[in-house]
C-alpha cells in the first residue's frame, strides 16, 4: 500500500516532464519504453484480450455438429442457460463451497499465522508443513482424499469405527458432499493464506503490543483490537483472491466425483460445467456463455467488495 | 508469570502438532497405502495402518503403464518454459511501466491490470482453437503457450522496480549507459528475488494446471504429469495402491525442490501476494 505513494510521485514526474520538449533523449525513452512493453501486451492481446472477445462472440453461436460451422443463434444459449435447472444448481453449489471455503481457510490460516508470529523453536517446521499442500498437485490431493473419504475402506471411516461413531458417505451422499470437497480446498490453501498472514503480521511494529499490554488489554482483546484492524488490508487481499479463485473451483471436483456419482449434480461448479459443454460435448457457443455468465458473477461480487472495504478495511 | 508463559508455548505447540498431522496425514496414508497389496489396502478387520510386507507391485505396475520419464520431461519442459518466457517479458515490461515515460502507457498498463480480474477459463476456448489451427495441439509448445506472457507477472515486477533507488539510473546514465544497457546491467540485477518470486509463482501454477492440458495435450505421451494422474483414475478407478503410488510420483519432486528451495517457496509467495 506504500507503492501506491511511488506511484502518484511517478505519474507527477511523468506529467512536468511531459511539459518540456521531447528531447533526443525522450524520445529514445519512448521508443524503449514501446519496445520493453510489447511482448507483454502484443501476448496479452494475443493471449487474453482477444479471446474473451471471442468468447463473449462465441455465446451467440450454437456449434454445428461434427464441428461444422457456427450457426447464429442470438440469445438462444443464454435463454436455455437461464432456464436450466442444472445451470442454478451449479450456480448455487459453486457459492456455497466458495462461502465454505473462503471464511473457514481465512480464519484458520489467521489463528495458524498469529500462533506461528513469534520467536519459539520449531516454527520454520511448522510453517514448512502448512504449505506443502500448495505445492502438491491438486489431481494427486484429490485421489488420496477420495481415498481418505472412502466410506467402507478410507482411513477416516475406520477411525470414527474405531472411537465407536458411525462411519459416514462423503462425496457419495449428494447433501454433505460439497462441503468434503470444500475440506479438501480448505486443506489445500491454508497455508498460501497462512503465509500471507504471517507477512502481514510482521508488519506491525511489535510497540503496539507492549503499549496495550501496559495498559493491561490481554491477548484476545489485543487480537480484536490491534492485529484484526492492522492486517484488515492483508485479509481484503486474501478475501478477493480466494473469493475469485474459489468461484472457479474445478480440479478437486473433476478428480474426486465421478460421472456416474449420484451427488455430482449437487456438487459441479459452473466451470466443471463449462469444462463439460465447451470441451466433452463440444458444444462451444453453450460453455461460452456458461463462463461468460462466470466472468459476470465475478466482476460483480469484486466490485462490491472493492465497495464494502471501505467499511471494514484500515489503512494507516 | 514465567509459569503461565510456558503453559502457553506448550499449548501453542499442541495445537500447532494437531494441525500438521492434519496436513501431513495424507502425504503419509499416500506412502503407506502405495506400498500395500490391493487386498492389503481394503482390509478392514484387522484394519492395518502399516503394510505387513512393503511392495513395490504397486509401483512396478504404474511404471509399466505410465512413460514417467516422459512425463516428467514434458512437465519440466512446460515449466522451464512458462518461467523463462513469463520473467523475461515481465521484466522488460515492468521496467517500462515503472521507470520510462511513453505515450499510452497509462492505458496499456490498465489493459495489464484488468487481466487479473478475470477468470482464466474464459480464455480457452479461443486458446485452444489457436493453437489447434497452428496443428500444434500435443505439443511442448501448447503447453507452454497460455504461459508465454504474464499479467500478473508484469504487475509484480513492476513493483519491484519501482521499489529501486532512482540514483541508480542517473549514475548509470553519467556513465553513458543507454536504457537497454541500465535494464540489463544495472536494474534487472537488482530484482533477482522478484524474478525468483515470479519464477516460483510460474512453476506452481503450471504444474498444478489441470484443465489446459486435459484440452490441449489429450494424447498420452504429450501430457504433463497432471493430467496423466487424472487419465489414470478413469482408468483404474479400484486398485489404490497403484493410484497412490502415481500420486506419490508425481508430487515427490516438486515437494524435494521445495524443501530443498523452502525458504525462496514461502518468500516467493508471500511477497507475490503481498505486493498486490
Amino acid at each position: 500500500m506504500a507503492h501506491n505513494k511511488v506511484e502518484n510521485n511517478n505519474t507527477k514526474n511523468a506529467n512536468g516532464h511531459k511539459k518540456s520538449m521531447w528531447s533526443i533523449h525522450n524520445r529514445g525513452e519512448m521508443i524503449w519504453g514501446w519496445i520493453f512493453v510489447l511482448p507483454t501486451i502484443l501476448g496479452l492481446v494475443i493471449l487474453n484480450i482477444i479471446p474473451i472477445i471471442q468468447t463473449i462472440y462465441q455465446s451467440f453461436f450454437k456449434t454445428g455438429a461434427f464441428g461444422r460451422g457456427n450457426i447464429f443463434v442470438g440469445l438462444e444459449n443464454y435463454q436455455k442457460m437461464f432456464g436450466e435447472s442444472e445451470i442454478w444448481q451449479s450456480l448455487l453449489n459453486t457459492v456455497i463451497y466458495t462461502i465454505i471455503e473462503v471464511p473457514l481457510s481465512i480464519f484458520i490460516a489467521l489463528v495458524l499465522a498469529v500462533l506461528l508470529n513469534r520467536k519459539m523453536k520449531g516454527i520454520s517446521v511448522y510453517r514448512t508443513i502448512f504449505f506443502m499442500p500448495m505445492v502438491a498437485a491438486p489431481a494427486a490431493i484429490a485421489m488420496v482424499w477420495r481415498w481418505l473419504y472412502n466410506s467402507d475402506f478410507g482411513l477416516i471411516n475406520q477411525f470414527i469405527k474405531l472411537i465407536g461413531g458411525t462411519p459416514l458417505n462423503y462425496i457419495s451422499n449428494p447433501n454433505t458432499a460439497i462441503f468434503w470437497v470444500a475440506v479438501v480446498g480448505i486443506w489445500s490453501v491454508i497455508g498460501y493464506n497462512m503465509v500471507l498472514f504471517i507477512s502481514g503480521l510482521q508488519e506491525i511494529p511489535n510497540d503496539y503490543y507492549e503499549a496495550s499490554s501496559i495498559d493491561g488489554a490481554g491477548p484476545i482483546r489485543q487480537f480484536f483490537s490491534i492485529t484484526i484492524p492492522l492486517i484488515s488490508p492483508t485479509m481484503f487481499f486474501v478475501t478477493v483472491t480466494r473469493v475469485i479463485a474459489a468461484m472457479q473451483i474445478f480440479d478437486v471436483i473433476y478428480m474426486m466425483i465421478d460421472r456416474t456419482n449420484a451427488a455430482l449434480p449437487k456438487v459441479q461448479s459452473l466451470v466443471y460445467l463449462f469444462y463439460k459443454y465447451a470441451f466433452v460435448q463440444n458444444n462451444r457457443g453453450y460453455g461460452a456463455a456458461i463462463i461468460v455468465l462466470l466472468l459476470v458473477i465475478i466482476m460483480i461480487i469484486t466490485a462490491i467488495q472493492n465497495y464494502a472495504q471501505k467499511k471494514w478495511v484500515t489503512y494507516n | 508469570m514465567d509459569h503461565t508463559k510456558r503453559n502457553t508455548t506448550i499449548l501453542i505447540h499442541i495445537v500447532l502438532i494437531i494441525g500438521a498431522a492434519i496436513m501431513l496425514i495424507p502425504f503419509i496414508w499416500m506412502i503407506l497405502t502405495s506400498f500395500k497389496t490391493v487386498s492389503e489396502s481394503t482390509q478392514v478387520d484387522p484394519f492395518l495402518i502399516f503394510p505387513t510386507h512393503w511392495v513395490t507391485r504397486a509401483f512396478d505396475d504404474v511404471f509399466r503403464k505410465m512413460d514417467f520419464a516422459r512425463l516428467y520431461l514434458n512437465t519440466i519442459l512446460m515449466i522451464a518454459g512458462r518461467v523463462i518466457c513469463a520473467v523475461a517479458t515481465a521484466s522488460l515490461a515492468g521496467y517500462a511501466f515503472a521507470r520510462l515515460k511513453f505515450p499510452g502507457k497509462n492505458f496499456l498498463f490498465m489493459l495489464v491490470l484488468a487481466q487479473l480480474m478475470v477468470p482464466s477459463q474464459i480464455f480457452i476456448i479461443p486458446q485452444y482453437l489457436m493453437v489447434s489451427k497452428l496443428g500444434l495441439l500435443n505439443t511442448i509448445f501448447s503447453l507452454i503457450f497460455p504461459g508465454l506472457v504474464s499479467a500478473f507477472g508484469t504487475f509484480l515486477m513492476r513493483q519491484f522496480y519501482m521499489a529501486l533507488p532512482k540514483d541508480l539510473e542517473e549514475a548509470a546514465k553519467l556513465d553513458g549507459c543507454n536504457i537497454p544497457q541500465t535494464f540489463l546491467w544495472i536494474m534487472s540485477p537488482l530484482t533477482r528475488s522478484g524474478m525468483v518470486a515470479l519464477g516460483i509463482f510460474t512453476a506452481l501454477f503450471g504444474f498444478k494446471d489441470l484443465m489446459w492440458p486435459l484440452v490441449a495435450n489429450p494424447e498420452q505421451g504429450t501430457m504433463p504429469i497432471s493430467a496423466a494422474l487424472a487419465k489414470l483414475q478413469g482408468q483404474y478407478a479400484v486398485d489404490y495402491p497403484e493410484l497412490m503410488a502415481a500420486s506419490l510420483l508425481a508430487i515427490v519432486p516438486m515437494i524435494v525442490v521445495y524443501i530443498i528451495f523452502q525458504k525462496q517457496f514461502i518468500e516467493g509467495i508471500a511477497t507475490s501476494g503481498g505486493k498486490l
